[in-house]
């Protein structure tokens, strides 16, 4: 293994940029001539817009145009479309109602565009903003799944039933049904997956250039993939947002600074910009405050399940049924109705073996900010599902909840394993990981700890998941290497970095199978331009995808430099192998490195003028199967019964991740995604009134998790080789959320559980778990 | 109604008149703007926009600059100094992003009018970094450490914990967790973040 191989903790060649202050990210970006957007937003969420008023803002000094959703529709700016949505319970194709880029006679949720206004200045639009004057009649809103719509209220789509968009299943229902009619044991569950604010740290900033010329756009956002953006927005099966042909918009991306899935999505205002910009003839900017973040990124989970598993006396899992209520928001986002259906659900039977699941799933419309993939996407809310679900079955039937998953787990040499709901498991080594898991955290003396507490008059609590999830998700990957003549390698990527430190992975891959140092590799992402094709960064992929696409372009690369090498080594291609960096005759020993066959081929004099300058070539990574990573989170905690505030004691994750590339980059992206999944399970929650009011729009009233309120983490793992890329690698960017949210979930319910008190819903605040404690003493 | 509402618009540009004439009496407008640029070439200031000329300490260098009265030190430093390393990520003092140490002490840019600080020590991150290229520890600790994930947060991170290890050359970790509770981080790099904070304590 060389210096930069599989395994090496190398440091991250972009930190050096970003600790300096250098990163660049959209909104450090300053064009000449540049001219900033405002977009006027809905006061309601529920409304007719009767008549909008524009005379005062364009009156203004220093606004260079106002513009309404008709002068979008006449230069071609549509809509934003939605990308898949599963078919109904019936086979038939989902209506989808349309999404406008400024509402047009109706707003649905709170923060929706209805106006923008490009002016010289940042606060003259602001304050232009102001002057727009929109007669609303309000409407009835409809901001939470279970509201019930009486006759006389106008439905949020006319062509939309009960505000239900699909009502789809998966699985065998009449097979379940029959082992639960036959059940000796019935397990019942009734859960609430709270609605999450992505929040990613850098708010979302656009800014578009047109060129007169050329007719032609160039669009700058931080987004998770430049590619994908694009054909949102020029055009997909017939779906498009705006009258531009591919080859006239570039998309470049720049530093991300966080992106959670969210940054994936086609939004309003980049579109916004676009239009502004040819309208205006100049650059113009728009960048979110942090309120706009609230009310317009899509949003993330916002789930009702009603979970039952069927069991044998002694505790061996049957069957699975579960029924959701999955929200979309006031309109479908691109993978919004994939996300609660589709994108989860298929995982719903863990790292379990269950005959037969079935679940249905409503996805219901409602008036609040649409929502769309989240970190994990669905699989957390399947784990979170089967996690606090197992957990339950073992209290009731009395067995340990490690022996319970223990007694269900799919053998090693059960693999390949196709679960009752048709997802192909590649490998696993599930009991082994949780025997480490449950010995690092002493589990089986935890009941000693728990005296120990109660003495000091304390609760506590200890939790475990086991997790699984699929990623790798997307068809295909694409990479491009070039050496140049000064020696320089060049790795143009289709997958964009947010945060994982792509730079440094590809190029660390690269570095070890082509032998060249790390600092003479460069790695370009995000720019439609340079770059020939991609799909981006998102369901864990990148180093499955993205790093196998390096790896295989590496080695069509060396390939190449063979014919090269045999005219420089006067030899034939037959007899060279490429070992370290070097071509050599296997006979002679003789060498040439391969940075000389790239220079080699700018001599004209030794090679035709035929030949190809440079060293390049392209490959196409396609991912013919998932991978699945999985481990064990083991979460304990204390309560003071006094406050209902949670302290972490302890916190293992063992994680099996396949094979690893950079060990400290993956703990980042496992501490990091726990993090979140441990807001999700204490602290965070976007909050809806009756009125579709979101009622905690900025940091000061959401709570996100921050270095105060996290436990640090003992983290280990075993690395189980995935047999689906040539990397064995698993990917790491979702695994630590979808585990660790059921894991601390479970720690609290167990310690309210040792009182007897109620369980309660995430997040499980302080005020939830006093209360519990409370009515629990009372009685 | 609606009269009512547009003698009050009416008002409104009245205002701005107003500090047009104030302008031309001679107030000092100019800008070598940056996101609030345009003023210069502009006949309509708005509300607030009387620029004056003041001078700057940031980052040992005097930096004159023209700054308007209800400007923030962020807005400045990044918008007409160009220090764009200095984030912002909320504008209202709540996640940390834009920290710049004023005389030593970390304080919220974003959250303090530049005319107020005309007397300070600003240090900004690109401050950090010696004349020869020698990274603060800080920094240099969170390369070490793999600090960072997508970075955005990461200079504010760094001017709390140089402000902590100004005044706590060897804190413990808990007070390093105090000290880094006001700077958000998505990406939950907390962890990476306070290791860090303590290598750098370590070897400063």
């Amino acid at each position: 293994m060389g210096k930069f191989g599989m395994g090496q903790p190398i440091r991250r060649v972009e930190d050096e940029r970003f600790l300096k202050g250098f990163g660049e990210y959209t909104d450090d970006i300053k064009l000449s001539d540049q001219t900033y957007l405002v977009v006027h937003r809905s006061p309601y969420a529920h409304a007719k817009i009767k008549s909008i008023d524009l005379s005062y803002a364009k009156e203004t000094d220093g606004v260079l145009g106002v513009f309404v959703n008709k002068d979008l529709e006449e230069e071609g700016f549509l809509c934003i479309p939605h990308d898949v949505v599963p078919n109904g319970i019936d086979g038939n194709e989902v209506m989808v109602p349309k999404r406008p880029i400024l509402a047009q006679d109706k707003v649905r949720y709170v923060g929706e565009p209805i106006a923008i206004i490009v002016a010289k200045t940042l606060n003259i639009a602001r304050d232009a903003s102001e002057l727009i004057e929109v007669d609303f009649e309000e409407l009835t809103p409809f901001p939470n799944m279970n509201t019930e719509i009486s006759s006389n209220s106008e439905p949020i789509f006319k062509e939309i039933k009960n505000n239900e968009l699909v009502h789809w299943s998966m699985g065998n229902k009449d097979e379940t049904d029959k082992i639960f009619s036959k059940a000796r044991k019935i397990i019942s569950i009734n859960l609430i997956n709270n609605r999450i604010a992505p929040t990613a740290l850098e708010p979302r900033a656009v800014i578009s250039e047109y060129d007169d010329l050329n007719d032609s756009y160039t669009l700058r956002t931080g987004s998770q993939g430049s590619h994908k953006l694009r054909e949102w927005i020029t055009g997909k099966n017939g779906k498009k947002a705006a009258d531009i042909k591919p080859d006239k918009l570039r998309v470049i991306c720049p530093d991300v600074g966080g992106g959670f899935g969210m940054k994936n999505f086609l939004f309003n205002e980049t579109l916004l910009t676009l239009f502004a910009s040819k309208a205006i003839g100049k650059p113009v900017k728009w960048k979110a405050d942090r309120t706009e973040s609230f009310l317009n990124d899509t949003h993330g989970r916002d789930q009702i399940n009603f979970a039952e598993l069927a069991l044998s006396e002694d505790g061996k899992f049957e069957a699975l049924r579960v029924s959701s209520k999955g929200n979309v928001g006031a309109y479908v986002s691109q993978f919004g109705a994939m996300i609660p259906t589709m994108a989860g659900c298929g995982m719903l039977c863990g790292c379990y073996k269950i005959k037969s699941a079935y679940v249905d799933v409503k996805v219901i419309i409602t008036n609040t900010t649409p929502l769309d993939a989240y970190r994990g996407a669905g699989r957390p809310e399947s784990a979170y599902i089967i996690e606090r679900l197992v957990d339950k079955a073992a209290d009731e039937l009395k067995i340990d909840r490690a022996e319970i998953r223990k007694l269900n787990f799919i053998e090693p040499e059960e693999f390949p394993f196709e679960t009752a709901l048709g997802m192909k498991y590649d490998s696993g080594e599930y009991k082994k990981i949780l025997s480490l898991a449950t010995k690092r955290a002493n589990w089986n003396t935890f009941a000693e700890r728990r005296v120990e507490s109660e003495k000091r008059g304390m609760l506590r609590g200890i939790g475990m998941s086991y997790y699984i999830e699929a990623c790798g998700g997307g068809p295909t990957e694409f990479k491009t290497i070039a050496i140049k003549i000064d020696g320089s390698v060049i790795i143009s990527s289709g997958s964009q970095n947010n945060g994982q430190g792509h730079e440094t992975a590809f190029a660390q891959i690269a570095a070890d199978t082509l032998g060249i140092e790390m600092d003479k590799i460069e790695v370009i992402m995000g720019d439609t331009e340079k770059i020939e094709a991609g799909i981006g960064t998102g369901g864990s992929r990148a180093l499955a995808a993205g790093g196998s696409a390096t790896l295989s372009t590496c080695q069509k690369l060396i390939n190449k430099g063979k014919s090269v090498a045999a005219t420089l080594l006067q030899s034939s291609e037959d007899k060279i192998i490429f070992e370290n960096g070097f071509y050599k005759i296997m006979d002679t020993g003789s060498t040439v490195s391969l940075l000389d066959v790239a220079k080699a081929t700018y001599d004209k004099k030794t090679f035709s003028e035929d030949i190809e300058e440079g060293l390049e070539t392209s490959s196409e990574q396609v991912m013919n199967a998932q991978t699945f990573p999985n481990g064990c989170h083991i979460c304990e905690i204390e309560i003071d019964p006094e406050t209902g505030v949670i302290s972490f004691i302890n916190y293992i994750i063992e994680d099996d991740i396949g094979r690893i590339l950079n060990p400290l980059m993956l703990e980042g992206q496992i501490l990091g995604g726990a993090g979140q999944g441990i807001g999700q399970a204490l602290y965070e929650e976007a909050i809806y009134d009756n009125n579709g009011q979101l009622v905690n729009g900025s940091f000061m009233d959401y709570i996100m998790p921050r270095a105060d309120n996290l436990p640090s983490f003992n983290f280990n793992y075993t690395e189980v080789s995935s047999p689906s890329n040539k990397l064995g690698v698993k990917g790491a960017g979702e695994a630590g959320t979808i585990g660790a949210t059921p894991a601390v979930a479970n720690a609290v319910i167990n310690a309210l559980n040792s009182i007897n008190a109620k369980p309660i819903d995430m997040p499980m605040t302080p005020i939830k778990i006093w209360k519990s404690i409370k009515e629990a003493r009372k009685s | 109604m609606l009269d009512d509402l547009k003698n009050i618009k009416n008002h409104r540009f009245n205002r701005r008149k107003f500090i047009k004439n104030v302008i031309a009496s001679g107030a000092v407008i100019s800008s070598g703007g940056y996101m609030l640029s345009g003023c210069s070439d502009n006949s309509a200031p708005i509300s607030g926009s009387v620029e004056r000329l003041i001078v700057l300490k940031v980052n040992g260098k005097d930096r004159p600059v023209d700054v308007m009265q209800n400007e923030t030190l962020a807005m400045t430093l990044r918008y007409k100094l160009g220090l764009t390393g200095t984030k912002l990520a909320c504008d209202r003092g709540e996640c940390g992003a834009c920290t710049v140490l004023l005389s030593g002490t970390p304080h919220n840019s974003c959250s303090t009018l530049t005319h107020s600080v005309r007397n300070r020590d600003i240090t900004t991150i690109e401050g950090l970094e010696q004349e020869d290229g020698t990274l603060h520890p800080v920094q240099q600790a969170m390369i070490d450490e793999l600090g960072p994930q997508c970075g955005f947060c990461t200079p504010g991170q760094i001017m709390s914990g140089v402000a902590l290890l100004n005044k706590n050359p060897k804190p413990t970790r808990e007070e390093a967790r105090q000290a880094l509770s006001g700077n958000l981080c998505r990406c939950g790099a907390y962890d990476h973040y306070l290791n860090s904070i303590m290598r750098a304590s370590r070897i400063s």
